[in-house]
Formats: structure tokens, C-alpha cells, sequence
């Protein structure tokens, strides 16, 4: 069986959901090549050739592929399936965008956002919000399949694999990129940190978040949010951790004027250690956390920054 | 130019899942179903840009069982104009909705189908990539904003980094997220109104689409719980317990 990975990567730098994404594909069994589709990828294809139990690495390099959009992705991809029985790419917004274009040009239906594989052909996969846990069969010739990062450990380095340029995608295409508005910021990744402090409707203002932005200095945190605190404009929507939002599985994870709707615990249900702050002792969210502390977040969090500060952090 | 909407019935998101004890799937026996959350926001979109004048006709379509078309008559009274139920009591998979949402659409010529990002029953966010590869339109996921200018879009999309813009040119599938806007609540006289549009009853045969599943559910079963742990009274305790647990 020869399965393809499509790697994740902003063109300079190689994205641990890819090593993540190549555990879950060695799982199935078989032959593992990596597909890098960008522009001024080959720093990214070195990487990407270190990683353990790659069979090889394909780069295609073209202007189009900067961004990876959907349109542009499907002709690179598309073509290239003659010679694969899976396909597998990260659930990130990327993966989700042009992987069911994929499946539906080979006539196959998506197996989204896996979290584990059973067999070649038999995956587990949250539904309903993570309420439910299904196993499913894909009856499909070939398996198109995205995998959430979050539940898969990430493949190892010391690989060697070599690479092999491929041919340029067609054009033209129907969609163009235009701009791009990133949030910048010196704190980790959202789903790649080890900590993540996140601040929902209690915290009342963008301002506010400044108290949860130092805890998050002192403990190397990510800041994450609710929709609610989203939705109000206090802080950016790539913030948002839920159903709908981004997944994340940290060591530790602190829930700040948070509620705890099942949209929420949806994307950070499956974090080693839950921390809830919320001055409401019948919030839904003390019912998973490791350790409640019922009080106003105003006192609190500045508190526990002056407790880390002692601590030495 | 015409807009079609396809809206989904689904278990309504303030209801608490509950999974079968047998785990052959999630109870939805007298439960309340509603409209998929992201689907009235296509919905607003499309009326929207109707009272706007970028719109000229608006339909909406819901495959599923004969209660889907309260979910239409809900499109309906917010200001769609007609509606296109596709009954099949079958559970109808993303590949299969794209497939008879293709024939529609080479029916009705639409400029543009708004569709919901993600189904929150399912969550499988794939029909409305599928219906533009199966078209050969382009799309614009996730989107924040949406405006038009002559023969194209540009769409604000929301991403795992921020905001993205993009521009596609018509025809093409927009999927909606969550800020893209507020949906209305439909008055009572629109509701009445509603009453009077026109639903078609079709059905998957209509269309020749094979709705046959790809995919078989061998199991569902309940998550990895998790139980409340401990309440702390201050800083100092919190941080010792964090401490001992090794996280920071
Ligand atoms: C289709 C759909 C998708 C969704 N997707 C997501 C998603 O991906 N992510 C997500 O988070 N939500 C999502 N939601 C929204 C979700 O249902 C909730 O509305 C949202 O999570 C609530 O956010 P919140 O907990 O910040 O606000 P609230 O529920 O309003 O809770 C605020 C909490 O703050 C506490 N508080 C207030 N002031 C203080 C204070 N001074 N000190 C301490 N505590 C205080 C209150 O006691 C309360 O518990 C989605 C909803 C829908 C319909
Ligand atoms: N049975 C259906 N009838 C009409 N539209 C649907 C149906 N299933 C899915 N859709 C549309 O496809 C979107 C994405 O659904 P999904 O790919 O299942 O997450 C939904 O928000 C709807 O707009």
C-alpha cells in the first residue's frame, strides 16, 4: 500500500501537525512518501525528508502553491493519486480546505478529522462535538483522511529520504490570494504550546486580557479564547478553541472566565491538566477540571501571576 | 444573480448528546432539531445580499426526511424566496449531498451556493469543497466577509493564522463561519408568509444520485470521560498543586 502526506508548512519551516499526521499514515501500513506543495520549498522538503519511515519526498514548487489554496492544491494532488491507495493531510484549516475536493474528484467519500486508526481501513472520529466517538469503514478504493494532530504523537527525526521535484499544476485557476491579516505574536503556537491560558466572556474587554497575557509570559503560554471572547472582539478569531475553532491538547490548560459549553470542551477536553477559574461555582467547566478555583478572575489572576512570580517564573 | 442555500437538520447545539447504550449511534428521539447553526448564517448572507440588490432570486434546499422542510419554511420566513426539499429518509453522506447538489445546481444555474462550514452533527466540513470539485468552481471557505464586485468575490477567510482574502470569480461556493454575521429572527407575519412559498419535493432518484453510504458506522461509543478534580482556595495552593502534577 503507498500512502501520501501532505505536508504542512508556511514555506519556510516544516509543521509539527505533518510529523503528527505521518504517525497516524504509518499506522495504516505501507509505503509513506510526503508530498511539499509551495513556493521556495526546498528547505521545507529537506525537512520534511528527515523524518523517519519516509519512503521519499515529493516537492512542487510553483507561484500558485504559495498559499496552498484549495484550487491549486487539487491540481498538484489530483494527478498524482494513480499511484496511492490513501491520501492524508492535518485538520488544520489548510487540510479541511482542499482535501474533500480531493475525495470528491476520486469519487471518495472523506474520513475527516480522525483519531485513531484501527486498521487500514477503519478509523475513530469525534461527532457531535466530541460527544460521541465513531468507528467508521470506509468501503472506498482509496482513503482520503484528515487527522487531528492533537491525537497522534509526531513521527521521529533521523530519516534521509530523497527528494523528487515534480511537475509544475495547471492553470489558470478561478481563486487568487489577495492579502493576509496573521496575528503576530512571540508566544507559542496555539496548538503546538505546552500551556494554554484562555480567556472567555468574563474577561469583559480586549484590555483585560493583558492579566491572562502575563500569566501566559511567565508559563511560556499560548493565550487562546472562547467564541464569546471572540465574537465580542476582544481578541482575534484564530484565538477561538471549540468545535468550530482550533483543538488543542496541552500539558496544561487554563480556563479564565470561561463557561464550559460543549462547543468549548470540544477543543480542550483531551488537555493533561484542567485549570478553571470562574467566579460562578456552578460553571459547567468545573465539572472537567482538574482543579476549580471559584473566584472573581480580577483577583485571581493577578494573584496567581504574583504566586508564579515568587515561585521564580 | 441567484443564490442557492442548502440547509442541513440537525440535533439543536443546546442539546446534551446522549450516545445509545447499544452504540449503534446518538439518541435523537424527541429531541429538539434545528437548523445547523452555520446554515442560518448562509441563510442571513443570502438575504442579505438580496436586500442588498446583489441577489435577485434566493432558494434554499434541505435533503433529509419530511421534517426537513421545517427547517426550509424556517429559511423561508427569514427571507429565502422558494425551497427545494429532497426527501429520503436515509442518512445521506457529504459525498452523495454534493452529488445531488450538483445536479441542482445545473438545474437552477446558480451564480453563487452558500453552504455552512461544518454540519455540527457530522462535523465533517466537506460538502461544500466537494460541490466546488465536482463543479469545477472555486471556493471560498470559512468565510468572515463577503463582498461583491462585478463577476467575482472577495471573501475574508477565517484561518489557523488570522484572516485571509481571497478572490474567486462566479460562479462559486462560499462556506460560512461564525462572524460572517448575526442571523435575524424571523417576524411572525414572515413567518406566516412563508407559509405561502413554494416547496418542490424531490427525491436523491430525481437526480439519478446513488446515495448508497461509503463509510459504515461499526460503533459509536461515549468519549474518555473526564470528573471534576479538586477545588483550591488561593494562588499558593493552585500553584503547588501544579507543581506536583509536573505541569509548569
Ligand atoms: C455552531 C456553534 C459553534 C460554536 N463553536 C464554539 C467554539 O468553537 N468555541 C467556543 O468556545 N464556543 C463555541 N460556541 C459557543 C458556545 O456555545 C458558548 O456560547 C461559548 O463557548 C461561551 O463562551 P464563554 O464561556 O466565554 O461565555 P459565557 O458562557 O457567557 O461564560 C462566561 C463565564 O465567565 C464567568 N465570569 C464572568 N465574570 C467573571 C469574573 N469577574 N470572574 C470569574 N468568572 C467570571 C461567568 O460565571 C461565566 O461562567 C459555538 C456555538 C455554536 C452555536
Ligand atoms: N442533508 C443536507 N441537506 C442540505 N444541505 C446539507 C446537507 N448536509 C450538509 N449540507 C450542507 O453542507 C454544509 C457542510 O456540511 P458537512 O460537510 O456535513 O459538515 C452544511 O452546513 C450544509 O450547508
Amino acid at each position: 500500500m503507498a500512502i501520501l502526506v501532505i505536508a504542512e508548512h508556511d514555506n519556510e519551516n516544516l509543521k509539527d501537525s505533518t510529523h503528527k499526521t505521518v504517525t497516524a499514515a504509518l499506522a495504516l501500513g505501507g509505503d509513506v512518501d510526503i508530498l511539499v506543495a509551495g513556493k521556495g520549498v526546498k528547505d521545507v522538503s529537506a525537512q520534511a525528508a528527515k523524518i523517519a519511515g519516509i519512503r521519499k519526498v515529493l516537492a512542487c514548487d510553483h507561484v500558485s502553491l504559495k498559499r496552498q489554496l484549495a484550487e491549486a492544491m487539487q491540481e498538484v494532488i489530483v494527478p498524482l493519486m494513480d499511484g496511492y491507495d490513501a491520501i492524508l493531510a492535518p485538520d488544520t484549516t489548510t487540510g479541511k480546505n482542499f482535501m474533500p475536493r480531493i475525495a470528491a474528484k476520486l469519487d471518495v467519500m472523506q474520513i475527516s478529522s480522525i483519531t485513531g486508526v484501527e486498521s487500514a481501513d477503519t478509523f475513530i472520529r469525534p461527532i457531535y462535538a466530541g460527544n460521541a466517538m465513531a468507528t467508521v469503514k470506509s468501503s472506498d478504493g482509496k482513503k482520503v483522511i484528515t487527522v487531528r494532530p492533537t491525537a497522534f504523537a509526531a513521527a521521529a527525526e533521523g530519516g534521509s529520504a530523497s527528494v523528487e521535484v515534480i511537475a509544475d499544476p495547471k492553470g489558470p485557476l478561478k481563486s487568487e490570494f489577495i492579502s493576509e491579516e496573521l496575528s503576530k505574536s512571540d508566544r507559542p503556537e496555539l496548538t503546538a504550546a505546552k500551556i494554554v491560558i484562555s480567556g472567555g466572556r468574563g474577561m469583559g474587554s480586549g484590555e483585560n486580557f493583558a492579566i491572562i497575557e502575563k500569566v501566559a509570559d511567565q508559563l511560556g503560554a499560548a493565550v487562546g479564547a472562547s467564541r464569546a471572547a471572540v465574537d465580542a472582539g476582544f481578541v482575534p478569531n484564530d484565538y477561538q478553541v471549540g468545535q468550530t475553532g482550533k483543538v488543542v491538547a496541552p500539558e496544561l490548560y487554563i480556563a479564565v472566565g470561561i463557561s464550559g459549553a460543549i462547543q468549548h470542551l470540544a477543543g480542550m477536553k483531551d488537555s493533561k491538566v484542567i485549570v478553571a477559574i470562574n467566579k460562578d461555582e456552578d460553571a459547567p467547566i468545573f465539572q472537567i477540571a482538574d482543579f476549580g478555583w471559584v473566584a472573581d478572575l480580577f483577583t485571581a489572576v493577578p494573584e496567581l501571576e504574583a504566586e508564579l512570580t515568587k515561585a521564580g517564573f | 444573480m441567484k443564490v442557492l442555500v442548502p440547509v442541513k437538520r440537525v440535533l439543536d447545539y443546546n442539546v446534551k448528546v446522549r450516545v445509545k447504550s447499544d452504540q449503534t449511534g446518538v439518541d435523537l428521539a424527541n429531541v429538539k432539531m434545528s437548523m445547523n447553526p452555520f446554515d442560518e448564517i448562509s441563510v442571513e448572507q443570502a438575504v442579505r445580499m438580496q436586500e442588498a440588490g446583489d441577489a435577485t432570486e434566493t432558494i434554499v434546499v434541505s435533503i433529509g426526511p419530511d421534517k426537513a422542510q421545517e427547517t426550509i419554511r424556517t429559511a423561508l420566513a427569514m427571507g429565502i424566496d422558494r425551497g427545494i426539499h429532497v426527501k429520503t429518509d436515509a442518512e445521506v453522506e457529504p459525498l452523495a449531498v454534493a452529488k445531488i447538489l450538483k445536479a441542482i445546481v445545473e438545474g437552477e444555474n446558480p451564480d453563487l451556493v452558500i453552504l455552512g462550514k461544518q454540519a455540527i452533527d457530522d462535523d465533517s466540513n466537506q460538502t461544500g469543497q466537494m460541490l466546488g470539485a465536482l463543479l469545477d468552481w472555486p471556493q471560498a471557505t470559512f468565510a468572515n466577509t463577503l463582498t461583491k464586485d462585478g463577476d467575482s468575490l472577495t471573501v475574508g477567510r477565517e484561518v489557523d493564522g488570522g484572516i485571509q482574502t481571497v478572490k474567486v470569480s462566479l460562479p462559486a461556493i462560499v462556506t460560512t463561519d461564525l462572524r460572517l454575521n448575526e442571523p435575524r429572527y424571523a417576524s411572525l407575519p414572515n413567518i406566516m408568509k412563508a407559509k405561502r412559498k413554494p416547496i418542490d419535493a424531490k427525491t436523491p432518484e430525481d437526480f439519478g444520485v446513488d446515495i448508497t453510504p461509503r463509510l459504515t458506522t461499526l460503533k459509536v461509543a461515549e468519549p474518555a470521560g473526564r470528573s471534576a478534580g479538586v477545588k483550591v482556595a488561593d494562588a499558593a495552593e493552585l500553584v503547588a498543586k501544579l507543581k506536583d502534577a509536573g505541569v509548569i
